[in-house]
Parts: C-alpha cells; sequence; structure tokens
C-alpha cells in the first residue's frame, strides 16, 4: 500500500526588507502556519534584523541595537525561516521569477516587497558629510552621535513628527538642537495653525530654537560654527551639523526597474489585496502606494502585513481599504496628538476650540456637520483626551450633550469614556489590531494577569499608546466577571502603600498594632507589611525607628542601624556629608577600623564602609564614632543616602557655584527621611558635571544663574537618566522645589518603588509633576512643605538615641545569656585585610584561631 | 499541661523533657527575635505577646541552612496563610514557627524545641 503521505513540494517565498513591517509579516505567517506550503527566505540590507524604529530616539538614551530588536537572535532559524542580513537584492527577474543578489540568484513563486521608505533630502548646494545627516537607520545614528562629540550645535531640517524626535536625539547627545521648517508652523500634516503654534512655545520652553517659514538655500563654511545655512530672505542660522528629516520616499527602486506600476508620487501601486500589477509580488508598508496614498506609520504597515500573511496561509482575510492616521505622540516630552480630519477639511465640520496660553495647551475637537458624531481632534500639550476622542472617532459613537466636555479640563467633571461604553469592536490596540472582543475572550479563558495577555494578544507591545486603555478595559473586564482586582499590599492588608500612607496621616495613626487593628487583619502582620508600614510612620512622624513599638517593624538592618552581609555581620557606613571630610576625622575612622579590624572600603556615594562588625560590636564602635563626631549614614534605610559633590567653584577653575556647600546643606537637611525606596542626590559644580547629578534621584548642576534641576535619575539594573525639572533657581526655590518632589514621592509611591519608576507611572508624566511641583496645580505644595519641615525638625541620630538608652542596647547581644561573639563566623586575610572565609576555606581553620 | 496566669506552654512537648532556664523575660523583644546560647547550639527565641489572646515563645535554630550564618533570630516575625512565620534576614525564605519548615523550600528545615514561661524565666525542653 502505498503512504498516504504524499511530500508536498513546498513554494518559495521570498521577502525582501527586514524592517518592522516585513518583520511583521513573517511573524504572522509563521503564526498562521503559511510555513507548511512556503519555505521562507527574508532578505535585510541591514546587518542588523529587524528593530523597533519608533523608538529609535532611545538608542541615544541608553538602549542599544540589541535591546532594540523585535525578536531573540534565534527567532528565524528556530522558527525555520532563512534570513538573510547584510545583502542587498539587486533586481527582480520577473520572467524567470528570480532575485538577484551579490550572491546569485534565488527563483520565488511568491515575493513580498517591504522596502520601507528613505529619507528625501532637498537638492541643497553645499550639503554634504556632517551638513547632510539622516535620521533612519541605526547606522544613521551612529554618524550623528560621532558627527556630535566635536559638535555644540545641531540643526535638524524639516520640523514633522521624525524632525522633532531627531531634535530630541541631538538634545539628548547634549547639544543645542535647532529645527528648520519650511512650513509656517511645525507638524503641518497633523496639526492646525493654534496647534503648531502651542507646540512651537512648549518646545521653545525646552531650548530648542524652532525657525519657521525658512527654505535652505545653500550651505557654506560657517564662522564660529563649521556651517552656515543660508536662507531665503537673506537670513542665516550657524551649526556644526544639519540632519535632514523633511520627509520620506517609498523605496521602489526594485519594483521600478522590475517594471511594476508605479504611483505618480512613488510607491508600488498596490490594491486591496496589496497585490502589485503582477499577481506574484506584494508590496507593504511605506514602499506600497495604496489608492495614491503612502502610510508612513507602523500601525497601517502591519495591517498590510496581516491581510498578506492570512492570503498566503490559506486563511480568511479582509481588504485593506486604506487606514487611519491618527497619532498619539510624546515629542521632546510634549504630548502631541492628531486624530482624524484634523484640519476639519469635511464640508460642513464644526470645531469646538480649547487653548491655554498660560501653559501653551491647545485641544481642538472636530464634529460632523450634523453635529452628532466625532470626526477629527488635534491635542497638543495632554494627550490624556486622546484615547476617549479616538473611541468616539473611530466607533461613531454619539456625542454628550455638550461636546466641548470632551476637550475642556478634566476637573470639570467631564464625562469620561468608561470602557464598558466601548463596543466589542472597539479597536484597542491599532499596532496588533486587538479590539475589545479579544480582550474579553481572553478574560472568559481565564487570564487575570495584565502581562498574560499582552503575551497572549500582542496588545500594547508595539507603539505602547494603548497601555493605559488596555490596563482600563482589563481591569474592568475583570471586575465586571467578579473577579477582584487584587492591589493588596499583602495578605494583612487590603490596601495599596499609597492608601495606608493616606490613612496614617489622616487618622493620626501612630503605630502598626493600631494600623492593622482597624485597617487590616490578624494580630501579627508580615515581612512585607511591617517594613512598608515602618516607612509610613518613619515619614509621617519621624519618630526614633529603635522606638520599641517600632522596632518589630523593620527589616534587620533596620533595626540595628547596620546593613547585614552574607555571614551574618554587619558593615558600618557613618555620614560624611557631601563627601567632605577632615584629616581628623578620616584618622578616627581608621583607627576605629583598624582597632575592630574591619574590612575598609570606599563607597560610591563618597563614603567609607566599615565590614565585618558583630552584633554585640555595633555599641561600641558606635560610641566612639559618635565621639569622633560621626553620625549615622542610613546607609542601611530606604532613606536619603548621600549627596555626592564635586569640589565646585571653591577650588576648580571651571566650577561657577559652591556645590559643596549645596550638598551639605541639602544632605544635612534630608538625612534620615525615610522613603518608599533608597533616595541619592548629587550636586555638580558646573555643565561638566563631575559629580553625575544625571544618574541621581535628585540631580543639581550649577548654572551661571543659579541651579538647573534633574529629578528621577538612578543608576543599577535599570540605568535612567534624570530629567530636567527646573532651570536656574535660586537657593531657596530650589530647596522648596526639592521638599515638594520628596515629600509627594514619599506621599504616592508604590512599596519599594524608585523615584525613576515613580516617575514613569505617573499619568501625565513630567509635566503633570511640573504641574504639582511647581505651578501647584493640587493646592499641595504647603502641606508637602509643612510635612517636610516636620521631619526635618525632628531629626535625631539614631544611633545616638540608641546609645543613650540601656534598654535600647539589649538588644546588640549575640547571645542573651552569654557574652561570647558568634563562633561561626571566620575570616581570612586577603590584600592586607580580613574577608569572610568561603565555604571551602572553612576546614582549613582550626577552631583555636577564631577571629574574635 | 495547664496554662499558668501568665503564660502558655507554647510547644507541647510530644515525649518527656527536661525543662531549662534559658534567660530572663527582659531579655526577650515582643513581636521580635533574640538569640541564646545552649551548650553549642544557638536558639532563637521569638515573643509574641499576644497571639490568639495568649502569650507565647517559639524557640527555633538560628542557622540560616542558605547562606550558613547564624541570622534567623534577627528576621522578621509575621503570618502567613494563618501560619506564624519568621522571615529569614538574607534571602527572605520563610520558616513556620511551630516545626521548623521552610515554606518555599521544603529541603530547608530547622530544628524547633519546646519553649514557655514560667513565671519571668524563659524555658526550652531537651528529651530526657
Amino acid at each position: 500500500m502505498n503512504s498516504l503521505v504524499t511530500p508536498i513540494k513546498r513554494e518559495t517565498l521570498v521577502v525582501i526588507g527586514n524592517g518592522m513591517v516585513g518583520h511583521h509579516c513573517v511573524e504572522q505567517l509563521i503564526a498562521h502556519g503559511a510555513l507548511a506550503h512556503y519555505q521562507i527566505h527574508v532578505f535585510g540590507e541591514e546587518h542588523q534584523r529587524a528593530y523597533d524604529r519608533v523608538h529609535l530616539s532611545e538608542y541615544f538614551g541608553g538602549r542599544d541595537a540589541e535591546s532594540l530588536a523585535l525578536c531573540e537572535a534565534d527567532f528565524y532559524a528556530v522558527s525555520g525561516v532563512h534570513l538573510h542580513l547584510g545583502m542587498q537584492v539587486q533586481e527582480i527577474d520577473r520572467e524567470r521569477k528570480e532575485i538577484v543578489t551579490t550572491q546569485g540568484r534565488i527563483p520565488y513563486d511568491c515575493l513580498v516587497l517591504a522596502t520601507g521608505s528613505y529619507p528625501f533630502v532637498p537638492p541643497i548646494p553645499g550639503a554634504e558629510g556632517n551638513s547632510r545627516l539622516v535620521y533612519r537607520t541605526l547606522s544613521d545614528l551612529d554618524s550623528i552621535r560621532a558627527a556630535a562629540r566635536t559638535a555644540r550645535r545641531g540643526v535638524v531640517v524639516g520640523g514633522g513628527l521624525l524632525g522633532l524626535e531627531a531634535a530630541n536625539a541631538l538634545k539628548s547627545l547634549g547639544l543645542e538642537a535647532h529645527v528648520v521648517e519650511f512650513a509656517p508652523r511645525l507638524m503641518p500634516v497633523q496639526l492646525d495653525a493654534d496647534g503648531g503654534e502651542a507646540l512651537r512655545q512648549r518646545i521653545e520652553a525646552l531650548g530648542v530654537g524652532v525657525h519657521l517659514s525658512r527654505a535652505t538655500q545653500e550651505i557654506v563654511p560657517g564662522d564660529e560654527y563649521a556651517y552656515r545655512m543660508n536662507f531665503q530672505d537673506g537670513e542665516f542660522l550657524e551649526t556644526d551639523l544639519i540632519v535632514f528629516s523633511a520627509g520620506i520616499r517609498p523605496q521602489d527602486a526594485l519594483g521600478r526597474s522590475a517594471g511594476l506600476d508605479i504611483a505618480p508620487r512613488g510607491g508600488v501601486v498596490v490594491d486591496n489585496t496589496c497585490r502589485t500589477s503582477d499577481p506574484c509580488i506584494f508590496a507593504i508598508g511605506e514602499c506600497a502606494s495604496w489608492n495614491g496614498s503612502i502610510f508612513g506609520l507602523v500601525a497601517p504597515g502591519y495591517t498590510m502585513a496581516r491581510n498578506v500573511a492570512l492570503q498566503l496561509a490559506g486563511k480568511p482575510y479582509e481588504p485593506f481599504t486604506g487606514a487611519d492616521m491618527s497619532t498619539k505622540l510624546k515629542l521632546l516630552g510634549v504630548d502631541v496628538g492628531s486624530i482624524g480630519d484634523a484640519h476639519a477639511a469635511t464640508p460642513g465640520a464644526k470645531s469646538y476650540r480649547f487653548i491655554d496660553e498660560a501653559t501653551s495647551s491647545y485641544r481642538r475637537l472636530v464634529v460632523s456637520p450634523d453635529g452628532k458624531r466625532v470626526i477629527g481632534a488635534v491635542l497638543v500639550g495632554d494627550n490624556s483626551y486622546y484615547d476617549t476622542l479616538l473611541q468616539y472617532a473611530q466607533n461613531g459613537i454619539k456625542l454628550p450633550q455638550d461636546p466641548s466636555s470632551l476637550i475642556l479640563p478634566l476637573s470639570d467633571g467631564a464625562p469620561i469614556l468608561g470602557a464598558d461604553a466601548l463596543p466589542d469592536t472597539a479597536t484597542i490596540c491599532s499596532c496588533h489590531n486587538v479590539n475589545k472582543g479579544a480582550i474579553c475572550c481572553q478574560v472568559d479563558q481565564g487570564c487575570t494577569d495584565l502581562g498574560e495577555l499582552k503575551a497572549a494578544t500582542k496588545a500594547g507591545t508595539g507603539c505602547g499608546g494603548c497601555s493605559a486603555l488596555l490596563k482600563q478595559v482589563f481591569e474592568h473586564e475583570l471586575s465586571a466577571r467578579g473577579v477582584a482586582v487584587d492591589k493588596s499590599l499583602c495578605e494583612h492588608f487590603a490596601h495599596t502603600r499609597q492608601e495606608l500612607y493616606g490613612i496614617v496621616r489622616v487618622e493620626g495613626i501612630q503605630t502598626f498594632e493600631e494600623l492593622l487593628a482597624k485597617h487590616g487583619r490578624g494580630h501579627v502582620g508580615c515581612d512585607i507589611c511591617k517594613p512598608a508600614v515602618g516607612s509610613i510612620l518613619a515619614s509621617c512622624w519621624n519618630q526614633p525607628i529603635t522606638d520599641p513599638l517600632l522596632i518589630p517593624l523593620q527589616d534587620t538592618n533596620d533595626t540595628f542601624m547596620a546593613n547585614m552581609q552574607k555571614n551574618g555581620t554587619y558593615s558600618i557606613v557613618p555620614r560624611i556629608a557631601g563627601g567632605e571630610i577632615t584629616p581628623d576625622k578620616l584618622i578616627a575612622l581608621g583607627e576605629v577600623a583598624k582597632k575592630y579590624d574591619l574590612y575598609t572600603k570606599i563607597t560610591g556615594g563618597q563614603r567609607i564602609d566599615l565590614f565585618g562588625a558583630q552584633l554585640h560590636q555595633l555599641p561600641d564602635i558606635w560610641g566612639e564614632l559618635i565621639e569622633a563626631g560621626f553620625e549615622t549614614g542610613h546607609a542601611y534605610g530606604k532613606s536619603l543616602r548621600t549627596v555626592k559633590s564635586c569640589v565646585g567653584s571653591t577650588w576648580c577653575r571651571y566650577g561657577v557655584q559652591d556645590s559643596v556647600g549645596m550638598a551639605l546643606y541639602l544632605e544635612n537637611r534630608y538625612k534620615g527621611l525615610r522613603s518608599p525606596h533608597k533616595i541619592k542626590f548629587a550636586v555638580s559644580g558646573c555643565t561638566r558635571e563631575c559629580a553625575e547629578a544625571q544618574s541621581k534621584d535628585v540631580g543639581v548642576i550649577a548654572t551661571d544663574k543659579g541651579w538647573n534641576l534633574y529629578v528621577a535619575g538612578n543608576g543599577g539594573m535599570r540605568p535612567r537618566h534624570a530629567e530636567l525639572f527646573a532651570t536656574d533657581l535660586d537657593d531657596e526655590t530650589l530647596v522648596r522645589y526639592i521638599d515638594r518632589f520628596l515629600m509627594f514621592y514619599v506621599r504616592t509611591a508604590d512599596k519599594l518603588q524608585r523615584t525613576s519608576v515613580w516617575r514613569e507611572s505617573l499619568e501625565g508624566g513630567l509635566h503633570y509633576l511640573k504641574d504639582v511641583i511647581i505651578n501647584d496645580s493640587l493646592g499641595l505644595a504647603a502641606e508637602l512643605e509643612s510635612q517636610m519641615q516636620l521631619v526635618v525638625d525632628r531629626y535625631e541620630c539614631e544611633w545616638a538615641n540608641a546609645l543613650n538608652d540601656p534598654e535600647k542596647l539589649k538588644r546588640f547581644r549575640t547571645f542573651v545569656n552569654d557574652g561570647r561573639g558568634d563562633p561561626d563566623i571566620h575570616f581570612v586575610k586577603e590584600r592586607g585585610q580580613r574577608r569572610p572565609a568561603t565555604h571551602s576555606e572553612l576546614h582549613l581553620i582550626p577552631v583555636t584561631e577564631e577571629a574574635l | 499541661m495547664s496554662q499558668t496566669t501568665t503564660a502558655l506552654i507554647q510547644t507541647e512537648p510530644t515525649h518527656a523533657v527536661t525543662w531549662r532556664a534559658l534567660c530572663h523575660r527582659r531579655d526577650l523583644v515582643a513581636n521580635s527575635g533574640v538569640v541564646a546560647w545552649l551548650d553549642g547550639y544557638q536558639v532563637a527565641l521569638f515573643h509574641l505577646p499576644q497571639v490568639d489572646d495568649h502569650e507565647k515563645v517559639f524557640a527555633i535554630e538560628n542557622k540560616d541552612p542558605k547562606s550558613g550564618a547564624n541570622v534567623i533570630g534577627r528576621g522578621i516575625v509575621g503570618t502567613l496563610k494563618g501560619e506564624l512565620v519568621v522571615a529569614s534576614p538574607l534571602y527572605k525564605q520563610h520558616f513556620r514557627l511551630k516545626d521548623g519548615a521552610c515554606l518555599e523550600y521544603p529541603e530547608q528545615r530547622l530544628r524547633v524545641w519546646p519553649a514557655r514561661l514560667q513565671g519571668d524565666t524563659v524555658e526550652i525542653g531537651l528529651d530526657s
């Protein structure tokens, strides 16, 4: 009997282009089982596999090529797809159905063009080298970075979406950035005149120069900078580098030379099935022209990719009938949104506008002639309105009685379109075409975790713009099914840290027992809620953490006011404010370290860490340290650690302010402040930034007029640059802003949340934070300041407090019934100091040589 | 065993034990732990003045099996799903106070001793 299985000869499918759209197409082909019908070859011109171009500017913010990649390195190989990187396809031979590369010919049965686009550079005499950079690929960014090394100022030609992204990139490279736009406003495609004006004001406030209605005639050598750009009206601008971002052109050269139909304005012509004039060849993304239009956004490209993948997999598909070009962006930190008919081009369309000149915010709502539906919108300054407006526009939801309420400030009680009002067909994630129905379906199947939901549906994993809405819909659907959305701290408190903070403050609660009795469950608590509540009580009332009622709440480090190391011994870090120390104190530290044989190391925060003390030695050691004028450094606490500083104007020829003096003041003001996580500061005396303030929770950098304040940076596992918060502050204002910032953080952050993560979780972002801290938009400033003052006034060195109280010292005994030390602690000598013995060294140590 | 006016015997010994005084009540720290020396053993003592309306003392081995360091007595006491536990201060795994079982890693187990308060004396039960 013959085998029932007939080997199927698989056809060959070639995908040209490994950008976001080409990659998505392959992903979709794999997901829909197309590998059963085709062996797939993918050609990418770049050497890097597909990466996230939407977040390209983060390449200058610390992300590397690998972290921008859209898939794991072995994704193609594991899936059985042949990926050819760094290989340009030179020709499509349609007669022989072969593609031609430098490595030879490959036959195809089906071909997908996903070659994307290239940046358009207007022909300007003198544009070459560093005056003719572009912003599209990772290698373009490498060129920009190289050019920026010796540059002070950079210009972007083009004030559209990508141009502003490029300006942000220049700014993050430390250049003075300028944008030159031919049109009379920024983002002319997406914004109307008033919107463009609001955006200009905001961007100029960030220190980016904006030059509108300027056409560059020629580029010549400059006087003060490398180049001079001469404009049409006799004006000029000098710069060290020029990035062109004046629009994109479809990369249609292969289609053109192969004789495929090309649209008058460029792009390979495709129909509703994304087929070109050759039925064996498809084109998707920015190289394709549908109905005379090129779609320069990722979402329509993904829609085309899905369309083609489903066809090739032999599955039902929906025809491509154009795309919604609505966009929500954060450009240079400014929210910009544009929906549908933003310019009110529809005959008879009516508009509602909201303009706030004080904060340069602008919102426009465009409604249909009958006044019943939203057909377009423009947002500048606050995108929190975007999701609701987009749902109104996309789903034809009937407008409320007073349509203007949709764009008026939210505090006026605007009707928010709840997740329940959305139909199942409402698109939540447009990048991956996930609608509300698909989310409900996952919830019905038992999904209760947002991460799982994202993995299952891919929703929120494209541009990420839908994250907030996705979370809202997900949580709504969970609660609609009676699933409690659990935000509890632990099994003893059904509250978040923020809620507990509010309760403690409002009810004036002073102890854990009281809080547990009134608002918790059980009589004991656990190792999650005890330290969290201990920290809240300390933040609010700043009673000594050595109080008997507070002691059992603390982690061992807080309890014994030292840092436990792997062998159970402790390290000790006295405060050395600002890193400034007298020789006498340095000698005293050395003497103590020598006397107790403590391993000594300089920390990253300009202090000295003494390791290897046993529990019962801590009071003696601290007695001597306090005698020598030291106080506790809180290295053990979730609290202010150090304020690092450079020597500043006192010694340094470049210094413009006394950074050490300011660091000392700040460290002494905030020492002892308990917070959701540790806090680090730094103060630099000039823009050279030797104190590395931009990597701290609070960074202060001197200017000739005062201080620039940076917030919410950190090093560690996930480094984040601090963001510029306010500029040229006088001493008093600086301290006032830091008071408010820290207390607002203490008040609203989650347990063990650093300022960076907290800041990223703030809806409304940096702008919102500035509103609260600088403009006092919540009316909280005075309260925050007085709360901080209370903490400052109640400061007391915890070690001095403990040493004065024999009752408290009782705890510092290795054994309560015996005076000996821990006999299991062993040290060996290394580089002239002792360190814990490793497991393998242990049996070599005779019992009689205990290092005590 | 009967409850005295001041304390309840914490862990009912299942076999005959000899009670031995280990330290004084004032050596204990309420809702927290201290460590006592017992002929070469290190015993962590946790004092809970009010659990289910009773005063209790637990005695549990001080050596953390994961790190090999003698630190259990410096952990935080709490309840997890109704069971009294101590969290190791180094790697935060939880041990049940009543029998020393580790909730996260079954292969880690701490020795426990019967313990009680006799007036102001903390006593520990040793196999006779």
